[in-house]
């Protein structure tokens, strides 16, 4: 579904990204694990169209979209949720939905998406009225996941879902993913949280300063010893 | 809301509306010229203060170079002249306005906060530089006369500017192009995220918002009949727009609307009764506002509002 060929990525003389290589299948939750400032950001920016790659490609569905432009790219059908959601805090918990529904061709649709998306979280329809600074941490998430699926995306990517929640928290937020899965969106994550992001996923990628140093299953890289090492602790 | 209070509006409201533009047509047949000439001021300033708000409203983006548009529209009025039919000069004035800010909008709207401001700033200075080289060294003469027209013409055609910018308002304040601009100034990155394109939202509607100053500008030069760069390009006309919505509040159509209504009026007022300390005067309220009454005219309003009606939360009810 998503295919990412040798990628690089540099911000002027630094270069961030190294060959990336990557792929996610339909129906799949892949998580990218990696330490802070390995490049996972810039890599979900760059499939995004928010930063321009210096070389490599991008193709989702079969159609290179390396270099289109953001609103291109969420016409095409991939949601991006940044780091802390990034809501609209002056607007309502509606207009924050509606607003996910922008784009021409999902604005039509936008009454019955939002009926989905109340039913898989029935609390933002109780809370519809309020203003989105209202909320609390894991309402926002919850607001800023029900957003992205407002403009019908067949992937997903969440980029630190876990970012400054309670642990308890954490588990409802990768259980949301999920249930986005259960209805038909590929997952694709980036997690610091290198053990619930494996636990969850089906497979996953390690990102270390802008390689992709291992991949596979994730029972896999549970076990394997740089892995246990590295990131678990163990 | 119950039935009744849905059919009530559904009555009352157009036709308040209709009462209101027909007795607005007939106040030139009915009052003294004095009045025509008062409201025509009064409209001008409603139309900058609406235009400003246009963008720099729902956006955030302090833009301080409604004088630059103003200057231009009424530019076009002394170089038209007699040549075409007032309302073309109109037109053009509005046009050449959109142009300008669409070209500036494309440079500079990738700024943000205070560098965009500051930038539209210099923008009055640049082109009044400007105008002034061109009139010195090509034309030769500084200063240009512009033809006058009637009072009642004047008027009419304010008046028609007014209603299409509150009509342009509207319709935007109920689109999706209008939550989209809020949603510029309240996450601009989310804005991004979510697919809007935001770059070429705000160059259009900056450019909008210029149009309709430029009009504005075009028809008022022929009220004062002489003009030159330093009368045309008069950063005051920056400043009045951002002070007077913030008089009247910001936040929805009716606040910068009765802000510039009530600030023009005084205006008006004082600098008949006091000459000499009217900027002083305008100054001391200007500053009793920004203390007392952060939220404007229309938070004053609310807050007496809520004050008799009794506190009102939030609807959380589904």
């Amino acid at each position: 579904m998503l295919e990412v060929n040798t990628l690089n990525v540099s911000y002027g003389n630094v270069q961030v990204l190294w060959d990336v290589c990557l792929k996610v299948d339909e129906g799949e939750i892949v998580a990218l694990v990696g330490a802070n400032g390995a490049g996972k950001t810039t890599l979900l920016n760059a499939i995004a169209g928010l930063v321009k790659p210096a070389s490599g490609s991008v193709t989702f569905l079969g159609e290179d979209i390396t270099g289109y432009s953001s609103n291109a790219i969420v016409e095409r059908g991939i949601a991006y949720l940044p780091e802390g959601g990034r809501l609209f805090p002056d607007m309502s918990v509606l207009e924050n939905l509606e607003m996910g529904a922008y784009l021409k061709n999902s604005w039509n649709k936008r009454n019955e998406r939002l009926e989905k998306v109340y039913e898989i979280f029935p609390l933002l329809k109780e809370r519809r009225k309020q203003l989105a600074k209202t909320l609390s941490g894991g309402e926002r998430q919850m607001l800023a996941m029900g957003r992205s699926l407002m403009s019908g995306p067949k992937l997903g990517m969440f980029d630190e879902l876990s970012y400054g929640m309670a642990p308890k928290l954490v588990m409802e937020a990768f259980k949301m993913l999920e249930t986005l899965r259960d209805n038909g969106i590929t997952v694709f994550l980036i997690e610091q949280n290198v053990k619930q992001s494996l636990e969850i996923a089906d497979r996953a990628y390690v990102l270390e300063n802008g390689e992709i140093v291992s991949g596979g299953s994730c029972n896999a890289l549970l076990e394997s010893d740089h892995v246990r090492k590295a990131y678990l602790g163990l | 809301m119950n039935w009744k209070t849905i059919k009530y509006n559904r009555y009352l409201y157009p036709a308040l509306y209709i009462l209101i533009i027909v007795l607005f047509i007939a106040i030139p047949y009915i009052t003294a010229p004095y009045t025509i000439i008062l409201l025509s001021s009064i409209f001008m300033y409603i139309s900058l203060t609406l235009s400003w708000t246009l963008f720099s409203g729902p956006t955030g983006y302090t833009s301080l170079a409604t004088a630059a548009f103003f200057g231009l529209g009424l530019y076009m009025a002394g170089i038209l002249g007699d040549s075409v039919p007032l309302i073309v000069a109109v037109i053009c004035g509005g046009l050449i306005s959109f142009i300008l800010a669409f070209i500036i909008g494309a440079i500079t709207l990738r700024l943000r906060g205070i560098y965009f401001t500051i930038f539209t700033f210099g923008l009055v200075e640049l082109i009044k530089h400007l105008m002034l080289w061109w009139e010195i060294n090509i034309v030769g003469v500084r200063g240009r006369f512009v033809p006058r027209a009637d009072n009642a013409t004047v008027f009419y055609i304010l008046l028609a500017i007014l209603a299409a910018l509150l009509l342009t308002t509207y319709f935007l304040k109920s689109s999706r192009y209008g939550m989209a601009l809020s949603s510029i100034g309240s996450n601009e990155e989310a804005a991004i995220h979510i697919g809007i394109n935001v770059v070429n939202l705000k160059i259009i509607t900056f450019a909008s918002s210029a149009f309709f100053i430029g009009l504005t500008g075009t028809i008022m030069a022929t009220r004062w009949s002489y003009i030159d760069p330093y009368i045309a390009f008069d950063p005051f006309y920056s400043f009045l727009p951002p002070l007077m919505a913030i008089f009247g509040g910001l936040g929805n159509l009716f606040g910068p609307l009765l802000g510039a209504a009530v600030f023009s009026y005084l205006q008006e007022t004082l600098i008949t009764r006091f000459p000499y300390s009217y900027m002083l005067i305008f100054g001391l309220i200007m500053v009793i506002t920004i203390l007392y009454l952060p939220n404007g005219l229309i938070g004053l309003y609310q807050t007496i509002r809520q004050r008799f009606i009794g506190g009102k939360h939030a609807d959380t009810s589904s």
